[in-house]
């Protein structure tokens, strides 16, 4: 090596044993993680096989409707609409529908993971000294990384590319849940204390209500990442939009690649403008003015 | 709350020390070899919240603790509901020593026998005022519809009547702090810790809260711990008034006790400000004998008592009618002067 950095370890060891140790976890539980999660793969592809199947306007309605509910403004309900119609024009409504599979399994199983690791980690400081770092790698590792060993597990797929999106998207909500929790003003929880409540008692109805405009923040960022890792996801067979882009890449159609891309534009819009409108909704019920 | 109605002893305490820090138990050793607080503090970064606090609290009574801001208040009245833990000492309530309670014994105490008013009201933002008053019944699984019917009853008591679907923040402070008034009564606790309770509110409408609560305390005879920093409140309300210094108790009396002979130059410079014609009481300046001119009852102000005091010598009764004795202008300007 020019530098002529000292050899102080036996790197390519070290690397040959990890590998060789991943390789023989894949060999002894490659099988049985696949048949964990088969439920979750079937839940997956029914979601996906069923929003394909329904007629466009039935899911134009009720993404409006959801808008509508979330923000209690016909602008935005307005607004989505036409999104949603524009993504149909585009011509790309079926991968859109993958796309949106596949994101809200995501989403909702990081919240299912999320929040209960963020309530864990903010009881414990020790707990959160080690988390936070490990969040942080999470973050800031590009995703390929952790591609990988996942593909290797699991072949490519729908799962592997699931997984990532979940490793990729979980951590804001796990950081904003910790963080709802440890912000809530110690007074109040002191009096629900004093007036004898139990720990469990004070988390709901004290420290997880008053946390709830942080916690969806932290769902809006999350649901925002996992739409982001479509197009990453889609290298290893995910499908939907992302396979698109990568599909006008490789064969370098630009039409492909534009209007498959533009659609996830569209999408994020969409979710963004319902998280959003959802997360000042709890905010205005914990200060409601006259 | 002149006419106490001590039948006995509500809350005893016996030896309280608090050290706060890393580790407390050693810092206290040294206090207990003679270190002082700022010592303490200097070399060890522990802080001494309270020294060896010994107090009786008699039941039914209002009894105030004073100090300046960062003498140990709020430390020693969440003692007494065990929200802070002592580093020595006991603390019987009832004669029973609360440290010993195990975790659901201690949960069921504070949700039927002791309840807390706070400073920032520390209401739920999220519930409405009708919910934020069933909250320690519902703590206490109280089925909702008795629960319900009985934070009513609270909310009315208060004053509040029409405002049971409102959201805290759509109240007035003092209309917020009677929803966290109206939430301790509402467990029927026999004692009701009040840490500041009026301090955040202004000094119409605390005078208001002052004597609604005069006036609660006139027909339900909780045993109330109040803490101030305000002289004249502590007067108005207290059957006794302790004062505390960086954690010690400087000195515990009735207020015209304190009034009229303060411990030491710190209670006295406490004292030095207040207004004694509208807080020292006839009652408490009458001589033995009897005069020919005006009356007044013992209760009644020092101020009440001026224009008749200036026409002679002035009868004082007590509120059975009973004379006390005589209040003379010299008596008077003698306590005035201090
Ligand atoms: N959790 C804690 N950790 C360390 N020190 C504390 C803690 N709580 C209180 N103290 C210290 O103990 C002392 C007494 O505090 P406390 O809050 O009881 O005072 P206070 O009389 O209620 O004051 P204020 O009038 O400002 O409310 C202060 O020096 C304070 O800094
Ligand atoms: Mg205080």
């Amino acid at each position: 090596m020019q530098s002529g950095f000292p050899d102080i370890w036996d790197t390519r060891g070290f690397a040959r044993a990890l590998d060789s140790a991943f390789g023989a976890l894949v060999a002894a539980w490659g099988d049985t993680l696949e048949a964990m999660f088969l439920p979750i793969l079937r839940m997956l592809i029914l979601m996906e096989k069923g929003l394909q199947a329904l007629p466009w306007w039935v899911v134009l309605v009720a993404l409006t409707a959801l808008a509508l509910h979330a923000s209690r403004s016909w602008r935005t309900a307005a607004l989505v609409a036409v999104l949603i119609l524009a993504i149909g024009l585009l011509g790309v409504w079926n991968d859109a529908m993958a796309t949106i599979a596949l994101m809200v399994v995501a989403t909702l199983l990081s919240i299912v993971i999320g929040i209960p690791a963020g309530i864990l980690m903010s009881r414990s400081d020790r707990l959160r000294a080690l988390a936070l770092p490990v969040l942080d790698i999470m973050q800031t590792m590009p995703i390929f990384v952790y591609l990988i060993p996942f593909v290797m597990l699991f072949g490519p797929g729908k799962i592997p590319a699931l997984l990532a999106t979940i490793v990729f998207a979980v951590p804001p909500v796990i950081r904003l849940t910790d963080l709802g929790i440890r912000q809530v003003d110690e007074e109040i929880v002191e009096a629900s204390r004093a007036f004898g409540a139990s720990p469990r008692q004070q988390l709901w109805s004290v420290q997880v209500p008053l946390a709830l405009p942080s916690i969806m923040a932290g769902v809006n960022q999350t649901t925002m990442m996992a739409l982001s890792m479509v197009v990453i996801a889609s290298m290893i067979g995910a499908g939907g939009l992302g396979y698109q882009v990568l599909q006008g890449i490789q064969r370098l159609e630009v039409s492909r690649g534009l209007m498959a891309g533009l659609g996830i534009v569209l999408l994020a819009v969409v979710f963004d403008r319902i998280a959003q409108a959802y997360g000042r909704r709890m905010q205005a019920n914990l200060h409601r003015e006259g | 709350m002149a006419a106490t109605l001590e039948t006995g002893t509500k809350i005893r305490v016996e030896g309280v020390s608090k050290v706060f820090g890393k580790t407390p138990e050693r810092a206290f050793a040294l206090v207990q070899a003679g270190m002082g607080k700022a010592e303490l503090l200097e070399t060890t970064g522990h802080v001494l919240g309270l020294h060896d606090i010994d107090l009786t609290i008699g039941s039914g009574e209002t009894f105030v603790i004073m100090g300046l801001s960062g003498s140990g208040k709020s430390t020693l009245i969440r003692h007494f509901n065990r929200l802070i833990e002592p580093t020595a000492g006991r603390i019987l309530v009832d004669g029973e020593d609360i440290l010993r309670l195990s975790e659901p014994a201690l949960r069921s105490f504070r949700r039927r026998k002791i309840a807390m008013v706070f400073q920032r009201f520390a209401l739920l933002p999220h519930r409405t005022v009708l919910e934020n008053v069933m909250f320690g019944l519902l703590i206490d699984g109280v089925p909702r519809a008795r629960a319900e019917a009985r934070a009513r009853e609270q909310i009315a008591l208060v004053g509040l009547d029409g405002f049971e679907a409102r959201h805290p923040a759509q109240l007035s402070g003092g209309m917020q702090q009677r929803v966290g008034l109206a939430r301790a009564l509402a467990t029927d606790a026999e004692i009701l810790l009040m840490d500041e309770a009026f301090s955040a509110l202004d000094p119409l409408i605390r005078h208001d809260m002052q004597m609604q609560l005069k006036q609660i305390q006139s027909r339900l005879h909780k045993t109330i711990v109040f803490i101030t920093h305000d002289l004249d409140e502590a007067l108005l309300l207290g059957d006794h008034i302790a004062i505390l210094r960086d954690g010690e108790l400087r000195q515990v009396g009735t207020g015209a006790e304190i009034l009229a002979a303060p411990a030491d130059d710190y209670v006295a410079r406490f004292v030095r400000d207040v207004n004694r014609a509208r807080t020292i009481r006839c009652g408490d300046l009458a001589e033995p004998g009897i005069a020919a001119g005006a009356e007044i009852g013992a209760d009644a102000a020092l101020e009440q008592a001026f224009g008749a005091l200036a026409r002679g010598p002035v009868t004082v009764r007590g509120a059975d009618g009973a004379p006390r004795g005589v209040l003379t202008a010299g008596r008077v300007l003698a306590a005035l002067a201090g």
